[in-house]
């Protein structure tokens, strides 16, 4: 059933204004990611400019707006926080011995300081997969705990790596745990933590059972503390068509209120080239070449 | 918080109107299909076919008294020997044509169905439509293959079969009924539900293309009374009926005494039974799919649902918010997911249920947020709390958007209280405990049980009920025992 009920928000038919919006809105919950050994100080800026203004020239009005953040490296924060500075987009960095989360607690804590003083607004940290598929969930609740002492104020997004955990059960159950341990005697703020699927290093990452499953958690939380976390669905969404199906499931799933980038993101590399593409086609009627939009 | 910028005036995101563009090729009159022609009926008489969602007629169709019926006979009775003596895999060609050409055609017959019973044209399209060409394509593989079907026993088919179907899948239950009746080289007079005809008619259009010889297959239109008229007509040899336990009791005795096998598929009060260690999420969309699938006009819907009493509270809540989801309206928007009640007639029977179900204390929710459509039928899905078992709600078959909530505290309470009903279609059981699946199944008086899922319907898996939901199997092997001798 669970299978189902996701592939049903697939059925929907999103067209003329609906798509429109949906796309612009999606362009704004973007957290525009790249997260290769090979990246360069060069590349990142040139992210960093997409980031800002999607698409080089303005051909639409209004403009399609600024995605939400850019994800990167704890070494490259500095270079976009530099290159991202007066704008509306926020520097996220990946933290925590990213992507396996294999180095000791201490250096996890260390790399994600770092982060912080580089001056980065969020971390998406990854927890101990080993320890909770062995049945050690107080250490992952543990470190999570650890790492949000470390962010202060910095957003925090807890990476599960569904694709690692497997089963409905065990997503929804580690799910459940991370977020009791992020609000354990804290007065989170709405939005101040999210649960995110996937490291976007491995197959399956984001598929729409296992964000199903994150929204769902997510929403109980809320029915029973009022407290609104958010989710970010990261790995192998490269089509406009799958980020507008993501939005239909959060609307129908969490409600409209987690239609904002401060409640759901979308980690993507290649998303917006599709993305910009798709609002062109409604305004020009024909598509933008790939050499057009893509321009990192 | 800091927000980007750009954060859309999001709070209203909504999904454009998306009608289905394709429309149907409908006459404005309609005649009955006897011996492989449309020919007028011979009182002249006609009755009109009303689209649900908008009130309006559709067609004029011809209404068959006992001169039509007795010519739909004749030429079923005159087609029926050379028909049987064909070889099974010529048979089997026609069949698997005949699939194709639903295929070929199934988004037309989908928004046809769609159109003259109100079903939302996802549902027509995503689930009518392949089932029915699905239920083709298995019987045309059994045609050549009979004998293994029988082992040990020569087969012969029965002769002409009376079928009467119902307007809730009409164009799928022609498909139950003809498929194995034609794969056993059977003739056949159909009788299509009177709100609902127009599939049947292009099926037969279909038919004529595929060149299927005239006589096999003859579509009689009518009331109630061209129903009796086919059933008991001296020359039908074999009579299937699906529709309403009170119809199918007056079947049985008009054709007791006479050697004429019954097959009826009836009336139900499914219980969906949902214990405190399911998968929650799952057993909520089973439910919703349970009874809110095609508005409730279900024969299987799962229209009693007990849920154990730690979780009830939860259930009930996470019901009420998933319900808000449902959207009603043109049933031919590809957003929509509740349609128009298919006849003013079955509108007014929820109407009054619900009312009684009110007068006798249960609690209806009813959150539709959207105001219903002014004009056609429309009910919105609704469920009731407090529902004690002696409540009208809990043991009449609604066939309506309507659920009736139940709670219990044991695995024997729950068996006790989901057999004690007069029909045994269906049933549904949610755990994640494997051994009480396995206890709970074998202990319902139904004749399907589904586990951990609602509604899954295949060719190949027989589908009928115990006590008064009536007896015999279609689909799969079991359903075609029926069919020869």
């Amino acid at each position: 059933m669970l299978a189902r009920r996701a592939a049903s928000f697939t059925k929907r038919s999103i067209k003329a204004d609906s798509k429109r919006s949906g796309l612009r809105l999606a362009v704004s919950m973007l957290d525009l990611t790249t997260l290769e050994g090979a990246d360069s100080p060069e590349l990142v800026r040139a992210l960093c400019r997409r980031a800002i203004a999607p698409c080089p020239v303005p051909p639409l009005n209004p403009p399609i707006p600024s995605v939400a953040a850019v994800c990167i490296y704890p070494r490259l924060v500095p270079i976009v926080r530099e290159a991202l500075a007066g704008s509306s987009v926020r520097v996220a960095s990946v933290a925590t011995g990213f992507p396996s989360g294999q180095a000791p607690l201490a250096m996890r804590l260390q790399d994600t300081q770092a982060a912080i003083e580089a001056g980065a607004d969020e971390i998406d940290m990854v927890i101990s997969r080993g320890a909770f598929l062995a049945g050690r969930c107080d250490e992952v609740a543990d470190e999570v705990r650890a790492v949000q002492d470390v962010c202060g104020d910095a957003h925090l997004k807890i990476i599960l790596e569904t694709g690692e955990l497997e089963t409905p059960d065990n997503i929804r159950r580690c799910a459940d745990l991370v977020i009791e341990a992020a609000s354990r005697d804290r007065d989170l703020g709405d939005g101040q933590v999210f649960v995110k699927t996937s490291t976007g290093k491995m197959s399956p990452a984001a598929t729409m059972p296992s964000v199903l499953l994150l929204l769902e958690s997510v929403r109980d939380h809320f029915n029973a503390t009022g407290v609104r976390i958010g989710v970010k669905p990261a790995g192998g969404i490269r089509k406009a068509k799958a980020a507008l199906h993501l939005l239909v499931m959060v609307r129908e799933t969490v409600g409209q209120d987690w239609l904002t980038p401060s409640l759901f993101r979308i980690g993507a590399s290649s998303l917006l080239d599709d993305l910009v593409r798709q609002l062109l086609w409604t305004s020009r009627g024909h598509y933008a070449a790939m050499h057009d939009v893509a321009v990192t | 918080m800091t927000q980007t910028e750009g954060a859309v005036a999001a709070a209203g995101w909504d999904y454009s109107p998306a009608p289905e563009r394709t429309r149907p090729d409908i006459e404005s009159e309609y005649g009955l299909f006897i011996d492989g022609e449309f020919r007028k009926s011979r009182s002249g008489k006609v009755f009109d076919t009303i689209n649900p969602a908008t009130g309006e007629r559709l067609a004029r169709i011809a209404q068959a008294d006992e001169a039509d019926v007795d010519a739909a006979m004749a030429a079923a009775r005159s087609a029926g020997p050379k028909w049987a003596r064909m070889k099974g895999r010529e048979r089997g060609k026609y069949l698997f044509r005949l699939a194709r050409r639903i295929q070929e055609c199934s988004r037309e017959l989908a928004v046809l169905e769609t159109m003259d019973g109100g079903k939302p044209i996802k549902e027509s399209r995503d689930v009518d439509l392949p089932l029915v060409a699905q239920h083709f394509f298995y019987h045309a593989g059994w045609a050549d293959k009979l004998q293994w079907a029988f082992a040990g026993r020569p087969v012969r088919p029965r002769g002409v079969c009376g079928q009467i179907i119902p307007w809730n899948f009409p164009l799928l239950m022609a498909a139950w009924k003809l498929a194995p009746a034609l794969a056993c080289g059977n003739t056949v007079v159909l009788k299509p539900a009177e709100t609902t005809p127009l599939t049947a008619l292009h099926l037969a259009r279909l038919m004529q293309e595929i060149d299927l010889p005239p006589g096999v297959v003859n579509i009689v239109t009518g009331f109630g009374e061209t129903g009796r008229l086919v059933a008991t007509h001296s020359a039908v040899r074999k009579v299937a009926f699906t529709g309403s336990t009170g119809v199918g009791r007056t079947l049985m005795q008009e054709t007791a005494g006479r050697e004429i096998p019954l097959t009826l598929e009836l009336g139900g009060k499914s219980p969906n039974i949902v214990f405190a260690d399911a998968a929650i999420d799952q057993a909520i969309e089973g439910v919703v799919g349970g009874i809110w699938f095609n508005q409730g006009h279900v024969c299987c819907a799962g229209s009693r649902l007990f849920v154990e009493e730690s979780i009830l509270e939860t259930f009930v809540s996470a019901l009420r918010d998933r319900m808000k989801q449902l959207r009603v309206g043109d049933p031919l928007d590809k957003n929509t997911d509740i349609g128009a009640i298919n006849s003013e007639g079955q509108l007014e029977r929820i109407r009054s249920l619900v009312r009684t179900g009110q007068e006798e204390g249960a609690i209806l929710h009813d959150v539709q947020a959207e105001p219903l459509p002014k004009k056609g039928c429309w009910f919105p899905p609704c469920f009731f709390t407090g529902v004690q078992p002696s409540h009208t709600v809990a043991r009449e078959e609604i066939f309506g958007p309507v659920l009736s909530v139940m709670s219990f505290r044991t695995p024997e309470e729950a068996i006790r209280r989901a057999n004690a009903t007069p029909y045994g279609l269906a049933a549904g059981i949610w755990t994640d405990k494997g051994s009480k699946i396995f206890e709970i199944a074998s202990r319902m008086d139904a004749g399907i049980v589904w586990c951990n899922s609602y509604n899954q319907f295949d060719a190949a898996a027989p589908f009928g009920g115990v006590k008064e939901s009536g007896f015999g199997r279609e689909g799969g092997l079991h359903g075609l025992r029926a069919y020869v001798r």
